[in-house]
């Protein structure tokens, strides 16, 4: 072994740069482990025949995130009472700084969320990616996908304009006419016999509060279980489904079945 | 294998001899809790000497150690066994439900019960609003002066000015002159039979009649009354089309609209209750209605559609 060559002092400068650059991440790992989870989460193994198509789901996030952020902001300005909603929406859109834009992404963001689910899930649909062992993922976006079009159908009434008001109207009535239980789901989405003040921050109450909190906590187990099962591979690939090289089965290595020319009975 | 029922294996460690001043603690603390919402003065201090006599029971046995005092343990008997008979399956209850197992059910228990009591007043709070005290509103339209015999018009009021606009409702009203003694009325709901839209009366209003809007200010917010020679209604949302006793002529709707009934209180029109009508044969005064209980639009209220809605909500 050659003897160590000192380093010079430029070398050492960079050294203790990157401990100083470094320092906090590891901080933070050592106590909690987050960068290691956070690099299990982004850094996985994924097919070598991945489709743009696959980047759907992470597009409809990225649209979720906006609706949250957007709508955050949007909740400062509005005032969810009969007298008040229409006039601050009209603050909103003229008035406040830069609030046409943020309005804007929200009111176009909600179609391209929803645009962008069904999308997302023609592609699952169309890749076969809800067979085994998916089928749980297949449901908990089912139940994600209701959960959007009950953003939609909530926040279309805080305008409060006449096409908000009558849309609403038509869409409580609607749920009415469901057999037995439907009277009771529609006197329950309008708060009472007649649709009014108490409607509107009942929607604006399940638009920003109930169905942000669940939508995030299904769309954390969705994508708990597309880490834990792996993505799958286009249908035209000739690779084996899940994170194995084609040419390394994973049954191969762990012995399960022998290779072409191998001796019968031959290994362990 | 050692037959079971012989007693605890003589290898299980023992568990301290149960004692009920714990429970007998939680239980005041729970009267105390309990006294703090039904009587803070009576049923409170109750709570709180039963919670102290048992807390000083309790502390005095678990300080008895400590005190000095020998402390009453069974002492431990082995007696030489087979080595097989050792590892027979514990018998015990002690072994079969140890006191882990108690921890967990416990704290699973009490997390349920603590999850109960806050879950079912906020179901409540959440849920309940929407069906009670839902109020009968009244609405004074005026005086009757102002509909003269056989003439329609298109009234709009709040039925609760105190919510304001948002109450604001309209209906179509004609003086059907008097029958005998008492007079009478048609007053149809503008609220569409099939979802609920506003239905338009279909015919010439207003400048086009050369007639004057009334406006009058009442219990119930300005009364607007607009003229209208209408020759039935419709509306605008999906094209459902009524002729004017309300009676479905085309399009969606399930049922013919809904109607006021009405009093005359010193003079003035009153609408009361609105009802659901399934369709009404005549017209006028001599309309014969038929009456059924108010059903939200799209709600078959006749024919046997109607078994699907065998509850309606509590309403006014």
């Amino acid at each position: 072994m050659a003897a160590r060559r000192p380093l010079t002092k430029a070398e050492l400068r960079r050294k203790q740069m990157l401990a100083v650059a470094t320092y906090p991440v590891d901080w933070l790992e050592e106590r909690s482990g987050l960068v290691g989870g956070i690099r299990h989460f982004l850094f996985r193994n994924v097919p070598a025949d991945i489709n743009w198509m696959q980047t759907l789901g992470s597009a409809t996030l990225t649209a979720f995130i906006v609706q949250a952020t957007t709508g955050v902001i949007l909740a400062m300005y509005y005032q969810p009472t009969p007298h008040d909603a229409y006039a601050s929406i009209q603050n909103i859109t003229d008035h406040v700084t830069m609030g046409w834009l943020v309005r804007g992404m929200h009111k176009w963001g909600a179609s391209v969320f929803i645009i962008l689910m069904f999308l997302h899930m023609g592609r699952v649909f169309l890749f076969g990616a809800y067979k085994y062992p998916r089928e749980l993922n297949w449901i908990v976006g089912v139940l994600l996908l209701l959960m959007g079009l009950m953003e939609g159908f909530t926040g279309y009434l805080l305008p409060w304009d006449q096409t908000a008001y009558w849309a609403s109207v038509v869409g409580i009535n609607l749920n009415g006419t469901a057999p037995f239980l439907g009277p009771w789901l529609a006197q329950f989405l309008r708060g009472g016999q007649e649709i009014g003040a108490d409607t509107l921050s009942r929607f604006y109450s399940i638009h920003m509060l109930v169905l942000p909190g669940a939508i995030a906590g299904l769309i954390g187990l969705h994508l708990y279980l597309v880490v834990r099962l792996g993505v799958t591979s286009p249908p035209w690939s000739k690779e084996a489904a899940g994170r194995e090289r084609a040419e390394e089965p994973a049954a191969l290595r762990q012995g399960l079945i022998q290779p072409a020319q191998g001796e019968p009975g031959g290994s362990e | 294998m050692e037959p079971s029922g012989h007693g605890p294996a003589p290898d299980e460690p023992q568990p301290p001899s149960p004692t009920l001043w714990p429970a007998g603690f939680a239980v005041g603390i729970a009267v105390v809790l309990v006294g703090l919402i039904i009587s803070p003065v009576l049923i409170s201090p109750i709570g709180a000497a039963i919670a102290i006599v048992f807390g000083f029971l309790w502390a005095r046995q678990a300080t008895a150690e400590l005190r000095g005092r020998p402390v009453a343990v069974e002492p431990e008997t082995r007696e030489a066994r087979p080595a097989a008979a050792a590892e027979a399956p514990p018998a015990s209850t002690a072994a079969r439900f140890p006191r882990s197992r108690f921890l967990e059910g416990a704290t699973v228990g009490l997390g349920g019960v603590i999850g109960g009591l806050v879950t079912l007043p906020v179901a409540g709070f959440a849920i309940l609003p929407s069906f009670l005290g839902q109020k009968r509103h009244e609405v004074d339209l005026g005086p009757l002066t102002a509909f003269p015999e056989g003439k329609w018009f298109i009234t709009t009021f709040m039925t609760d000015p105190a919510a304001g606009e948002v109450s604001r409702r309209t209906a179509f009203v004609r003086n059907n002159g008097a029958v005998g003694s008492e007079p009478s009325f048609t007053i149809i709901s503008n609220r569409c039979a099939h979802l609920g839209c506003p239905v338009q009366a279909n015919g010439p209003t207003g400048a086009i009649l050369g007639e004057k809007n009334v406006v009058e200010h009442t219990a119930n917010g300005q009364i607007l009354l607009r003229p209208v020679v209408p020759a039935g209604f419709g509306c605008p949302c999906h094209g459902g089309q009524y002729d004017t006793e309300g009676n479905r002529t085309a399009g969606p709707p399930v049922r013919a609209l809904d109607r006021y009934s009405f009093e005359i209180k010193n003079g003035h029109l009153i609408l009361l209750s609105t009802f659901s009508v399934s369709h009404v044969d005549g017209t006028g005064a001599q309309a014969k209605i038929f009456k059924y209980k108010l059903a939200g639009p799209g709600e078959h209220v006749d024919g046997p559609e109607q078994w699907f809605y065998p509850l309606q909500p509590p309403h006014h």
